[in-house]
């Protein structure tokens, strides 16, 4: 041990002499002798420090350097006890409010009032009083005019036949149901409708709602919860927006109609649960057969094998392609050349061409049977009133019948014809391209790329009134929600029946650019901030 | 409350804690032996219906789903004609038999009697229905807006005593439409603990924060308003938009008439804005049937939102928003219901309002009056005799809603397979619509009752009840008689 550390100290003198060398002398030392004293300097102090050595810590706490050790520790300890701070409080124990500072606040507290104000601009205009049933021609403040607003695609409504059903349905159930389907509000017309409505679907059961409205967001929330994802177009109708939100899932939204910004969103997805490898959830894609926004088609097919690719379930509402669309009428999907069971769930609303009220879900029977016990709309509402279920079943068998391929064709010549006239119309443009050429919705734009949207609505409700007063023909502008997220430009919408003659069809166009010619500034230029 | 209490006695609490005891560990037994079953899912797919959602609808609803759902095949009068069903057999669907059975009917929300065809009010749907058609294929704001409407709206806002009102067509939607539509993020939402579902639906739509107070207990609510108001909104401590307190006129499931007087008190001293759901009031209380603020005493100018349905007085459908001119003018505007969906059938609309043409006296007759008197009268009678039989009634008098506690699951299945046999048809409701320990049978009673039929549905009621054991409360009759007296107008 004793020559060690002899040695030691012979080196390390020889290393200060060397290092004292490299300061004084500068170049004294050639390069390589002075990394051979560095090299010796590390050895020695390695010998201090290595097991054995002087402060290796074994040694060190044995020779009494844990007196040291605990020293430190001491004062440590002193310190921290000793040390002055302000005492830990929480907030309730800072400032507790006595009843005197309550009574204050409640007093000083002013509410907004229980509605925004409206400005003028976003009034609604009155909308016209109809007084005859929802025909091609119908009676509106008091004058018979050529309907283009009713959804009633198939131009059933007030079917003479039908009314005898209903009126007899009227005589022995009542108006309305009086309790909600489980507790004796189940009427046999509606097991009746459930059953017809699968058959037509090609689905094995089928649950009705007393509401369009109440459909889609009792469906969504049944089976999608926090955990869950569901994938929608940004431009789909308000009630699947509000499906979306009530079920508390994650929503991602993809461009409108764009597949290809679907398939981004689906990989982004795909990428980021695996990298928190997130268990496997329940995932839907949510579209519409037609857009009631736009007007314009879903490509279901792409969409269909992007959701087979990934294992979404996919969620289509054919409110407006039900009856429309399809060689049988069963909507888009069909259209699109998907078999029945391809598309998981199926919803829609019976007040279109099915010329009824409410709405209906179709699926296996392990979707539609969960919803009879999870749909909200289902389970905490009056049924349907059973002469509207009445009303529905008359469709139906229409369009099972033999007059249905007539009334089908009827309705796509007439859109079509519709569509080809207003695109023609200078001024203005009509929504979607030739893939939309079947749907009988048109929404008609102001040409006008930008422009303030009151202002541009203001011209097409001046528009729509002229061609009521002058042409009598019943249109509407397309008016949303402050509540919906979608952000359309404002456009004219236009419905398009099979009882429409092309008569009727050519009619209209003529009123809508009649209208539009003395309504829109004849420049090309950005919509006025001053309408006339 | 009058008389009923939701605190089962002790044994019963514990027999009902058992009761569902086993049906869990059973439950989980059978679904032990399912997981080894094979199962056809979908690779890839996560399964549709997660196991522990569907736990209480796989064990336990499917052992007695033939208590509910009971298709009709007549008016839901005061007599109804039920179709029979096969027997339970595991979890596949019932199958009609073609048989059919007549009972006396102590379910359908029929206050008035005018489910069946009324001899003033079934003719003028009728014309209309000729006139306008069933449906109008539009909405409200497009083209479907008929003179039947009109008329409706404004015969509702004066019923009620309000300046405007607009309709919509689902009273379950009316509430998750309009909730949205008037708060937003930043507001605060009051909610009675025992509100229906659509309140709840639309106070999670719209963004609001939402507190709960104890049912129908003002001082609970004054409490819980001082106490966010002082705080202002979470986390940005921001003071609150504005408050919205939410109560309903008669609660569904317990049958009983809010504390409208109190609760508006609280509501007008901090300022709040009230929001009165009158479902199953408007028709049924008052004598003129105007509802609750008319049973109550209270002036309508004090309630800032009101809203009914006509599903159970008016034997029609919808509901209704009544309220200052400028908020019906804002949710014209606003609410969805008015945009999106198709509008209210002409001849439902119709049907609403020759009942209330009915109830006005309109007629020329007093039918109307004479209804709602029966109502009164059915139903005080009938629940004096239920408490005196000693069963255990929520709810308080004039309400023709009156549940009858079960507490035991098991009973549930009892009381209804039980009054099926014997020809009523009574409403029975357990979890997940009412809280695990206090299932119960709700009877709604209706003016088209006579007294014979309801001195034969209480026969049937006693002899289930002592089937049951239905009768937790022998000794109540003591205090009871005369009680009736004491009931306001």
């Amino acid at each position: 041990m004793g020559e060690v550390v002899e040695l030691a100290r012979a080196r390390w003198a020889a290393a200060c002499a060397g290092t004292r060398d490299v300061i004084s002398g500068g170049a004294a030392l050639a390069p390589g002798r002075r990394g051979a004293v560095l090299l010796q300097a590390a050895e020695d102090v390695y010998e201090i420090f290595k097991p054995g050595g002087r402060l290796h810590p074994t040694y060190f706490l044995e020779h009494e350097g844990h007196l040291v050790v605990e020293a430190v520790f001491l004062a440590v300890i002193a310190y921290l006890t000793l040390h002055p701070r302000a005492p830990h409080r929480s907030r309730k124990q800072e400032m507790p409010l006595s009843e005197q500072e309550i009574d204050d606040l409640c007093e000083e507290w002013q509410p907004e009032p229980l509605h925004k104000p409206l400005p003028n601009s976003q009034a609604l205009p009155e909308p016209p009083v109809i007084s005859s049933a929802a025909g091609a021609w119908v009676v509106a403040n008091g004058r018979r005019v050529l309907n283009m607003v009713s959804l009633n695609f198939l131009g059933v409504a007030g079917d003479p036949v039908v009314m005898e059903e209903c009126a007899a349905t009227v005589v022995k159930y009542g108006v309305g149901s009086c309790g909600p389907r489980g507790f004796y509000g189940t009427i046999d017309v509606h097991l009746e409708l459930e059953a017809r409505l699968a058959e037509f679907m090609g689905t094995e059961e089928s649950i009705i709602y007393a509401y369009d409205l109440a459909t889609i967001p009792s469906v969504l929330p049944a089976f999608a919860n926090a955990k869950d994802l569901i994938v929608c177009d940004e431009g789909v109708s308000y009630p699947i927006q509000n499906g979306c939100h009530l079920s508390r899932a994650k929503v991602r939204y993809f461009k409108h109609n764009d597949v290809a910004d679907l398939e981004r969103v689906l990989l982004e997805v795909a990428a980021q649960d695996r990298r928190v490898r997130k268990p496997l959830n329940r995932r839907f894609i949510v579209v519409e057969g037609i857009y009631a926004q736009y007007g314009d088609l879903a490509p279901l097919a792409a969409i269909h094998a992007l959701k087979c690719k990934y294992r979404y379930r996919l969620v289509v509402d054919e409110s407006l392609a039900l009856g429309v669309l399809g060689a049988h009428g069963r909507g888009a999907c069909e259209h699109s050349g998907l078999a029945p069971g391809q598309v998981e769930i199926v919803a829609a609303s019976m007040g279109n061409a099915l010329a009824s009220v409410g709405g209906f879900c179709a699926g296996e029977r392990e979707i539609v049977d969960h919803q009879r016990l999870s749909g909200l709309g289902y389970c905490y509402s009056a049924s349907l009133p059973p002469l509207l279920a009445t009303a529905a079943l008359g469709t139906l068998r229409t369009l099972q019948g033999a007059q249905a391929p007539k009334l089908l064709a009827a309705l796509q010549r007439n859109a079509r014809l519709l569509r080809d006239l207003l695109a023609n119309i200078p001024g203005v443009s009509v929504w979607g391209g030739d893939a939309d050429e079947a749907s009988p919705i048109v929404h008609l734009q102001l040409a006008a790329a930008e422009g303030d949207a009151q202002a541009a609505e203001a011209v097409l409700q001046a528009a729509v009134d002229a061609a009521l007063a002058d042409s009598g023909v019943l249109l509407v502008v397309n008016r949303l929600s402050p509540l919906d997220r979608v952000r359309v430009k404002p456009s004219i919408r236009l419905a398009v029946t099979a009882a429409h003659s092309e008569a009727d069809v050519r009619t209209a166009a003529a009123a809508v650019a009649d209208a539009l010619a003395r309504v829109v500034p004849a420049t090309p230029c950005p919509v006025s901030k001053q309408p006339s | 409350m009058t008389h009923g209490t939701l605190q089962p006695p002790f044994f019963i609490a514990l027999a009902t804690m058992a009761s569902w005891a086993f049906f869990f560990l059973f439950g989980h037994m059978r679904d032990l032996v399912r997981k080894r079953l094979p199962k056809a899912a979908r690779k890839g797919y996560a399964p549709i219906r997660q196991d522990y959602e569907d736990f209480y609808t796989r064990r336990m609803f499917y052992r007695i789903h033939d208590c509910w759902n009971r298709p009709i095949c007549s008016a839901p009068d005061a007599w109804v004609d039920v179709m029979e069903r096969t027997p339970v057999d595991g979890q596949k669907p019932l199958k009609l038999t073609g048989a059919t059975r007549r009972c006396l009917n102590l379910g359908s929300y029929n206050y008035l009697g005018f489910a069946a065809a009324d001899e003033y009010c079934t003719p003028r749907v009728l014309a209309t229905m000729r006139e306008l058609g069933w449906s109008m294929c539009s909405s409200r704001i497009d083209a479907g807006t008929t003179p039947v409407h009109l008329e409706l709206e404004s015969l509702v806002a004066e019923f009620v005593g309000k300046q405007a009102a607009l309709t919509f067509g689902m009273g379950f939607a009316t509430n998750s439409i309009v909730i949205p539509a008037i708060v937003g993020r930043g507001c605060l939402i009051l909610s009675d603990a025992l509100n229906h579902a659509s309140i709840v639906a639309g106070a999670r739509g719209s963004g609001a924060k939402v507190k709960v107070f104890a049912h129908n207990d003002a001082d609970h609510l004054e409490a819980v308003l001082r106490a966010s108001i002082a705080e202002g909104q979470l986390r940005t401590r921001r003071p609150w938009r504005k408050v919205l307190v939410v109560v309903e006129g008669i609660y569904s499931m317990e049958g009983e008439i809010v504390d409208l007087a109190a609760i508006v008190a609280v509501a007008k001293k901090y300022k709040a804005y009230l929001y009165l759901d009158e479902a199953h009031s408007i028709g049924a209380l008052g004598t003129g049937g105007r509802g609750v603020c008319e049973a109550c005493g209270v002036d309508p100018a004090d309630i800032d939102v009101m809203m009914g349905t006509f599903t159970k007085s008016f034997g029609s459908c919808g509901g209704y928003i009544a309220a200052d001119r400028g908020v019906i003018d804002y949710l014209r505007r606003v609410a969805p219901g008015h945009h999106y969906a198709t509008s209210m059938a002409p001849p439902a609309a119709q049907q609403i309002v020759s009942a209330l043409r009915l109830i006005r006296g309109e007629d020329g007759s007093d039918r109307g009056a004479r209804k709602i008197a029966a109502l009164h009268a059915n139903s005080n009678w009938f629940r004096r005799r239920l408490v005196e039989i000693g069963c255990n009634v929520l709810g308080d008098w004039n309400s023709p809603v009156m549940p009858v506690m079960l507490f035991q699951p098991g009973k549930i299945a009892a009381a209804s397979r039980l009054c099926w046999e014997r020809g009523v048809a009574l409403v029975v409701v357990g979890f997940p619509a009412t809280p695990l320990m206090t299932a119960r049978a709700r009877v709604c009673i209706s003016a088209a009752h006579t007294r014979e039929d309801l001195e034969h549905a209480l026969q049937v009621l006693d002899e289930v009840s002592e089937l049951a054991l239905l009768k937790y409360h022998p000794r109540k009759a003591l205090h009871l008689n005369g009680a009736e007296h004491l009931v306001k107008g």
